[in-house]
């Protein structure tokens, strides 16, 4: 992992002073809270419903063991004892006072964490494969290459106040863990000629616009990353929309310039631009890189994995879910649920957030990821102490099997946190989930990816999802729309935004319409391999439309 | 019985960030039980450029439209109604709500 050095040091220290003189200039009436806002955005402070919401960077995903320690103080001593870990891999503590934020964020920085970049109209924190530098399919690491986007795009100056927000993602494999086709700027790292490269999209976005990003380079060298964000981000700061908020993000400048168009500009910005590399930048990325290699992995009895499953049926549910493979046979990756049915989705306890610390301690060589659906990964483990690390979960909690499942619910924080919201997400999210485990009918449905936002802005991704719910203001009630057939994309199809159904559902009509619209799946299905999105594929969407209202063309 | 133009004053605190409501004194609640209701527009107006001055205690004071309930004002958005009550869910994994904090102008 990437170690902070002594200019990464001075540098968030240096930060945290200004920051703690801001707030107190702003408590003593020197600065107004038009001109404090900025300021505190710029550090993760945002003001919502109820509280001050602080949203910490986890930088592309990964922390250390004695990172997330330093979370679950935080969340102890700041907050009420938990964070909510969103879907571009950071932590919100949803209940902290500003007072108490410059001691929080000097906290923060014993351990090289920060908030910086993680709102305002700049660069957020660049998001990756959860299951970088272990993936057994992975054709390189990311990592390396998202902390050398993190510091050059740092404070740098001409991209501080671009038109709009502006994120980043990369994934190492063909199977997308990333949703690139989702964000601003998604990067695919591949490999042509046995040279390494990116594949470049751009103008992917959710929101109350929903575009997916399209291909602006093919093949780049990865030697030419820094230099062509920089053409792509200087093209976009020029022509970029400053005179309407919801048509600033640069989806909609590629839209409305046309991808040939915006392209073409990209490319005069690098032919400008490149002759400014002269290889600092690969220096840089090679002293980077060097920081990422693989633990040193041990010896282990890995067969062990193998002889359990056959006389432990918990765990061998449990592994069937929760493992995956690694690039050495004898390791796996293990995702840690934090969407156990009826709790909140994405929050974790200081308690489960310490235990996940010490078991990544004792079994994972310190690492830990934070996964773009809300939980949580240990990269590297010995397939000999998955048994025992199914344990120490079960113990916290946390041995959930419903990956990929319908209780792995994304739920943005909704109408109960949030200012911007118009529905309440969470509780529907708990209502959902614990429904059709009452009903017993969630393992037979099997694969299948929901994802709720609580307003037009999708936080929760919700066009991604196989099924979508968006939570609206209907005339002062809440009412939720469906949509069907969205997917993040991966190796066999590209990524999908979901259609909506027709009218909206009142808040308690969605469960019963949910349940009308599996059932007809399970009916329609050929067999229990055929997954929801693929029946949704093979059939269209006039079945499912029709079970869906089923119930309200009989009343009628 | 309702006014259709009532209204109170709601703000967040400067310091905490809790929801607070302007009371008849001036002052500052929790609680929108405590609120001070007004049906005059042009009263509302001159209360409310009082509350946006008191800058170092509270930000961004607006009015909220009321209905009169039993147990006191009740916002009428959906929105509001939430930030007087707290969240609806009921939390799995945080601690209690530790003990309400007033502030005071």
């Amino acid at each position: 992992m990437y170690q902070h050095n002594a200019f990464d040091q001075a540098f968030l220290r240096n930060r945290n002073t200004q920051f703690r003189a801001q707030v107190e200039r702003r408590l003593s009436g020197s600065l107004t809270e038009d001109e404090f806002k900025p300021l505190r955005l710029m550090n993760g402070v945002y003001l919502q419903l109820h509280a001050y919401m602080l949203r910490a960077a986890i930088p592309y995903g990964t922390l250390s063991a004695d990172q997330m320690r330093v979370l679950a103080e935080v969340a102890e001593r700041w907050d009420r004892g938990y964070g909510h870990f969103t879907t571009r891999q950071n932590i919100q503590f949803n209940w902290v006072a500003l007072t108490d934020i410059p001691d929080i964020l000097d906290h923060m920085e014993t351990v090289g964490l920060h908030a910086i970049q993680t709102s305002g109209n700049c660069i957020r924190n660049t998001t990756t494969d959860a299951l970088a530098g272990a993936a057994a399919d992975e054709i390189a690491d990311p990592r390396p290459y998202a902390e050398l986007i993190r510091q050059w795009s740092t404070d740098h100056a001409e991209f501080q106040f671009l038109p709009r927000k502006f994120k980043i993602a990369i994934t190492g494999s063909p199977d997308d863990r990333a949703a690139i086709a989702a964000h601003d700027v998604g990067l695919q790292l591949v490999e042509q000629g046995g040279e390494i490269g990116f594949r470049v999209l751009v103008g992917g976005g959710l929101g109350r616009t929903p575009m997916l990003a399209q291909e602006l380079r093919p093949f780049l060298p990865s030697a030419e990353l820094l230099p062509y964000l920089e053409a792509i981000l200087s093209a976009y700061n020029l022509a970029g929309r400053r005179d309407n908020k919801y048509k600033a993000r640069i989806k909609i400048t590629v839209f409305e310039h046309g991808i040939d168009t915006f392209r073409q500009a990209v490319e005069d910005q690098f032919a400008r631009i490149r002759p400014a590399y002269t290889g600092e930048d690969q220096q840089l990325l090679a002293e980077i890189a060097a920081q990422f290699t693989l633990p040193d992995l041990r010896e282990n009895m890995a067969e062990y994995d193998a002889t359990t499953r056959k006389v432990d049926p918990l765990y061998a549910a449990w592994a069937a879910q929760a493992v995956s493979a690694h690039k050495r046979a004898d390791h796996a990756s293990v995702t840690v649920a934090l969407k156990v049915a009826g709790e909140e989705p994405g929050d974790a306890s200081a308690d489960q957030m310490r235990a996940l610390a010490d078991i990544a301690a004792r079994y994972g060589y310190n690492e830990l990821r934070i996964t773009h659906s809300q939980n949580v990964v240990l990269p590297h483990v010995a397939r000999e102490d998955l048994p025992a690390v199914h344990a120490a979960l079960l113990r916290a909690g946390l041995a959930a099997a419903n990956m990929g499942k319908l209780s792995d619910i994304i739920a943005c924080p909704g109408m109960d946190y949030c200012a911007l919201a118009t529905a309440r997400s969470i509780p529907l999210a708990q209502e959902i989930a614990q429904h059709f485990q009452t009903i017993g009918l969630e393992d037979e449905i099997g694969a299948l990816n929901l994802k709720i936002s609580g307003c037009i802005n999708a936080c929760g991704h919700h066009h991604l999802g196989h099924i979508g719910i968006l939570g609206l203001d209907r005339a002062g009630a809440e009412n939720y729309q469906i949509t069907i057939g969205g997917h993040e994309g991966d190796s066999t199809h590209p990524a999908a935004i979901g259609e909506k159904m027709g009218p909206g559902f009142a808040y308690e009509a969605v469960v019963p319409a949910l349940e009308r619209l599996l059932r007809a799946y399970l009916e329609l299905r050929n067999g229990a391999e055929e997954t929801f999105l693929e029946a949704v594929r093979r059939l269209g969407l006039a079945p499912f439309r029709a079970a869906l209202y089923a119930e309200v063309s009989d009343a009628a | 019985m309702s006014h259709p133009k009532a209204k109170v004053i709601s703000a967040n605190d400067l310091r905490a960030g809790h929801t607070v409501y302007r009371t008849a004194t001036g002052g500052w609640s929790r609680y929108i039980t405590q609120a001070e209701v007004i049906t005059d527009e042009a009263e509302a107006q001159l209360h409310l450029l009082d509350a946006i001055g008191h800058a170092t205690v509270v930000v961004g004071a607006y009015l909220v439209d009321v209905t009169q309930g039993p147990e006191g004002p009740v916002p009428v958005a959906l929105r509001e109604r939430f930030r007087a009550q707290g969240p609806s869910i009921q939390p799995t994994k945080q601690r209690s709500t530790p003990e309400a904090r007033h502030v005071s102008a």
